[in-house]
Parts: C-alpha cells; structure tokens; sequence
C-alpha cells in the first residue's frame, strides 16, 4: 500500500482497512478511526505527515486495521478531497456500480 | 464431471480447519498481518481497494449445477448479490467480511468446491478448453490430463513454495482456445504413438510486463511420462528461477534467458535423472479411473438437422441473431455448444448476478447434462445442448437478461477489475470497456465488423490480457490521471502473437473515439473474407498509425 504514498506530497491524510471487514477507513484527530473521509485529520508538511503516520501505530498493534499509509488531499472549501484517482474511488466505491461502498451508503 | 474421494474431501475439510484457526488467531491479535498475508493468499484471500476479495477456484472452467446454485447463494449471503468470473476460470467475490470467510469455506467444500491454488506462488488452477468434450476434432478430452495435472499438483510440497505462481492450460486440439502458448506451460493433446494421447508441451509463455510466446520443448511426451517430464520442468525452474528479483521469477524469464534449447537440454537431463529415481509413473487404471469422469454424456441418438431450431430462426430474428453468434458446432449430430455471453452493453464484464447464476444453474440442469464451463474470455457455456432446445434456451437466458448475442465481437471484451476494485491497478479498465460497447452498440454493425477481440488490462501485470487482444488497451497513471496506450494484433490462440503497440497513451475522453478510428480503417482497407486480425497480419501497424494520429 505504501507504493500508493506520493513522496512530493505537502497536504496529506491518512487511510488503511478494516481488519475485520476490509472497510475503509481514515485516521481521526481523536486517533480513532472513521468510515469517512470528512473525519480525517490532515497534515502539512513532512515532519506533521510522518508524526500523523506514527500516530497509528497501535491500532496496528490493536488489530484495528490493516497497512495504514499516507495519501496526498487538497482541502477545498473546507472539505477535504483526494488528490488520485485511485483514492477518489476508494472513498466512494467502484465508478461503475454506484450502489456500492460508501457512496450507496452516502446516496 | 470429476466427484471428490475420500481423499480430496479431507483434504479440503482439513484446509478449511486450519484457515479458521488462522483467521482467529489472526482476528485475535495472536499472528500479526505480516504472517498472516501468505496464509490468507494461500486460500484465495487478497485484500483490495474497498474491501476483502476471495476468489474460488473452478477447476479447468467446469462445474456443476449445484456448485453454481452454491456460488450464487455465497454472493446473496455474503456478499454484494454477484460475483465475478475471471480470465482464470474462477469467480472473485469482492466484498466478503474476513471473519465470514471461513463459513464461505465450509459451504463451497459441502459442494466439492474451495479457494485452493488461487494465488501464492504455487501451481495455480489449471485452466481448460471451455469446450472439452464437445468440440469436433477433439484429440482427447483435455479435463482428464487437467484433473491429473490437479491432483499431482495440489499441496505438492516441492512446488508449494516457487520463484513465483506458475499457470498450466491444457487444450485438447490444435484449434486453441485455451491460450496455452501464454501460459508458463501449456499443453496440447496431440496424437502419440498407436493414436493414443501424448502431449505437446510448451514452456515459458506469459503476458504480465514481459510478454513472451511459449516455447515447444517437448513434442508428443507419452502419458505414462506427462507427470514425470513436468516434474523435470518445475525442478529446473525451481532451481534456477530467479528468486532475488519479482519481476524477473516467472519461467519465461529463465526460459528466455537460457534460450528454449538449452532449457530443453536441462529440462531433459533432469528427466532422465528423475525417471531413474523412481518418479510417479501414472498408471493405466489411474488415467482411466479420471477418464470415467468424463466419460460423455447420454446423448440421445438425433439427426444432426433440427426443424424446430430453423423454424424458430425465420420466425425471430433476436434469436437467429444470438444463434449465429453464439452458437458453436458440437461433435454429436442433433447438439450444440452454447455459449451465454456476460458481456451486455452496459454491464460490467464477467460480473453475475445471484439471480442469473440461479437462472444458468437451471438451465444447465434442464438442457445441458447440469454442466456448465467459465471460459477465459469471461463468459460460461452450456457444452452439450440439444438443436431442439436451443429456442427454449434462448428464451430462459433472455429473461435473464443472459441472451447478449455478442461472442467474439466487438463488444464481448475481455476486461480485469482494474482500479474500480483492484489494488494493484493504475486505472480504470471497466468504463473504458462500457464506453466502446455503448459506441459499438449496433448489432449489424458489430456483425459487420466481424470478429474483433478487444481486451483491456488495468496495469502491466496483464489481468485483462491486452497483449494478446486484437485490439488491446492498457491502462496507465500519468501524475494521478488515467491514460490509455494501445496496442494491435495481438493473438492468444494457435496463431499466438503479442500485439505492437502503436503510438501516444490516450485519454478517457479520447480512448472510444480512437477505437473507432481504428475499426474505420480496418473497414477501409480489408479485403473480401478478412477479419481484423487478418488485415493487421496483411497491413502491419503503419495504416492504423497513420489515421489514428493524423487526427489526434
């Protein structure tokens, strides 16, 4: 999953999947773990990114999830919004089957 | 069809055990992801963009009735309600909870089914002819050699732990359409000594980053031999196969280093060395209990002509459209081989609902001996259907919204998951296919084109086998936006060849517009009889470069 880290990244949020069901889910500021990006705590910079990253460590150790990594997002309008494809879709679920994931769930 | 011993079921059962355990001790904290993702692979368990992915293995394609009523129950218990057959001939669930998967085990073993030898770099499933048994010119059924090829590989301790997964298809003719000179081996049933079956067998073949046409190293081996010289085959490989390098540990790439003579050489010496030793000589009784398996059906004794099928055919146009299209010849007078296409335009390729897997399951019962096969290329066939029953076919499969009269063109593509769902993918391969089906929608037109296969992979890894597409289309991230490189002329039948790629990724927008363009110019310039392939084999790539980007 790391391989999916952009390494020029500034602004960055970070995600992993639900040990027991694979959902999901993003790091909180309250170091618990959501089913929605809208909850996710950001970081800026390279020091605040890789704090926020050490930060999950003991939901690894917890069973809670699985290969957690960081993914560059922009905020915009105070939403937060991924920057790749690839994380637009697993916030939403698959493009071509919208009742699936958490877009169903959303609709 | 093949019915599990004693043997094979406490095989499974005891699997199914010993991953239940592992899931709890996992679920418990007691084995930590690292340990635990070999075991989960080991029985068919990835972990992808939204979810959990199982994939189940059907072996050489073939299953019964009841395993698909058991596969469509799994989908509606478990799962999101579908499921999906790959090119590998198994079905991928894609949203099962890890916690369910060891009840998903026990249902699958109850109808002799299990997630075995679907990933791990081991010997995977052995892939088949969707039409074995059925086709005319058949040398042998090749689903015996592949039970064989099962059995003997299955757990086998020695190959259980490879360079990296190893992929066997076995055709039982030389019309190919198992596309087994890009499998690491391939095999053809040819005719040995006094007509009896020896194998032609190939090495070395492979999409993937790499591309490479397997490599004839040992012509019409006899069957006592076939276990023993593949057993030389996987020795040379797991000694010499490069194990420090992911991308340079498949076989072709020691194949293509050693060059295929040095590798028959090596290949030869260990088969000498391996039958001294006392190797597994398959025995006659032990071909011939497989063989009784697969013994052929009660076919009642008919006319080969049907005046009910030419009846229905002037009478509905619908149906006469879907029977030439998918409909092949049988070895039997008075059968068919009939094939259900999952490709209609604006589904998602390969994808079964719950309720068309109950619709095919019935169908099969009551028309085709309760068997069906998953092809390659992503869609099932009913084997063995009598001419007279083809209408009433058609119309259960047209209720089911399985009637898509569209085999092998333009619109029956083969397509991976791509980054919709798949982990490993760089970009999307599923809207690309829907786009072109949408733009080729016509079915005179598609008729018009004639046979045209289109194949798309999301990444290099190939799942969607574009190298060998007559059109082929691969997905690539550029700075996080999806493009789309083509490539033409690509062939994975007995004419086997690995398509040129033509010039400049295109974007989603452009990609449909550009395939167009393409199937323009082959309209153009093809002459009397041609098919696509034809015309690119006479032409080249230069005509099809010099549209596409005169424009672009």
């Amino acid at each position: 999953m790391a391989q999916h880290t952009n390494k020029r990244a500034t602004t960055q949020a970070v995600t992993a999947n639900r040990l027991l069901d694979g959902e999901v889910v993003y790091f909180t500021a309250d170091g618990s773990w959501s089913d929605w990006l809208k909850d996710a705590d950001v970081a800026d910079g390279k020091e605040a990114c890789a704090a926020l990253l050490a930060k999950t460590e003991p939901s690894v150790a917890a069973q809670q999830v699985v290969e957690p990594y960081l993914f560059e997002v922009a905020v915009e309008d105070g939403a937060i919004v991924p920057a790749s494809v690839r994380e637009k879709i697993r916030m939403a679920g698959p493009t071509i089957r919208l009742d699936l994931g958490k877009q169903a769930a959303s609709a | 069809m093949y019915r599990y011993d004693e043997f094979d079921h406490r095989l499974v059962k005891e699997r199914v055990t010993q991953f239940r355990g592992q899931v709890e001790r996992r679920l418990a904290g007691d084995i930590t992801e690292d340990q635990f993702k070999p075991l989960r692979l080991m029985n068919g368990v990835y972990l992808q963009l939204h979810a959990y992915m199982l994939r189940v293995a059907v072996p050489y394609g073939t299953l019964s009735g009841s395993q698909m009523h058991m596969l469509a129950d799994i989908a509606t218990k478990y799962d999101k309600g579908y499921g999906h057959f790959t090119t590998r001939q198994n079905i991928q669930y894609n949203w099962p909870a890890l916690s369910d998967i060891p009840a998903i085990l026990d249902d699958l073993a109850s109808v002799e089914m299990h997630a075995i030898q679907t990933s791990g770099n081991c010997i995977r499933n052995v892939t088949s002819d969707q039409y074995a048994g059925a086709a005319a010119g058949e040398v042998d059924d090749p689903r015996i050699w592949s039970e064989i090829i099962r059995q003997w590989s299955t757990f086998h301790p020695e190959f259980t732990f490879l360079p990296r997964k190893f992929k066997f298809a076995v055709c039982g003719m030389n019309e190919d359409r198992a596309a087994i000179r890009f499998h690491d081996i391939g095999i053809e049933v040819v005719k040995g000594k006094d007509d009896a079956p020896a194998f032609d067998i190939y090495v070395g073949g492979g999409q993937g980053r790499t591309p490479m046409i397997g490599h004839l190293i040992g012509a019409a081996v006899p069957a006592v031999d076939l276990i023993a010289y593949l057993e030389s085959i996987m020795r040379v490989y797991n000694m010499n196969g490069r194990r420090d390098n992911l991308y340079k540990a498949r076989i072709k790439i020691l194949v293509h280093a050693l060059g295929a003579e040095e590798m028959k050489r090596q290949v030869e010496e260990e088969f000498v060395h391996v039958k001294e030793k006392g190797v597994v000589h398959l025995p006659e009784e032990e071909i011939a209990r497989i063989r009784a398996y697969f013994a052929p059906p009660a076919y009642e004794t008919l006319p080969d002509e049907s005046s009910a099928l030419n009846e229905a055919m002037a009478d509905n146009k619908k149906f006469a459209d879907w029977v030439k299209t998918n409909v092949a010849e049988h070895k039997v007078d008075g059968y068919a081989i009939a094939n259900i296409s999952l490709k209609p335009v604006g589904g998602v390729a390969g994808d079964a609902s719950d309720d068309q897997m109950h619709v095919m399951a019935d169908l099969a019962a009551q028309y085709s001996f309760d068997e069906l096969r998953v092809t390659h290329e992503q869609n099932i066939v009913l084997a063995h259907v009598k001419k007279d029953d083809l209408f009433a076919l058609w119309q259960g499969l047209e209720k089911a919204a399985l009637g898509t009269p569209n085999l092998a063109l333009i619109t029956d593509h083969i397509v991976c998951p791509g980054l919709d769902y798949c982990a490993l993918a760089n970009a999307r391969s599923i809207p690309i296919s829907q786009e072109i089906a949408e733009r080729f929608n016509d079915l005179d037109r598609q008729h018009n084109i004639g046979e045209l296969k289109v194949k798309i992979s999301g990444c290099i890894n190939a799942c969607g086998h574009h190298h060998v597409g007559h059109i082929g289309i691969l997905g690539v991230d550029k700075k996080g936006t999806e493009f789309y490189q083509i490539s033409l002329g690509g062939s994975a039948d007995e004419n086997a060849s690995i398509g040129d790629i033509l010039g400049p990724a295109f974007t989603e927008d452009e990609i449909a517009d550009a395939i167009e363009t393409i199937v323009e110019t082959y309209i153009n310039i093809r002459q009397e009889g041609e098919r696509f392939i034809d015309t690119y084999a006479r032409v080249g790539k230069e005509p099809f470069k010099e549209t596409l980007y005169a424009t672009h």
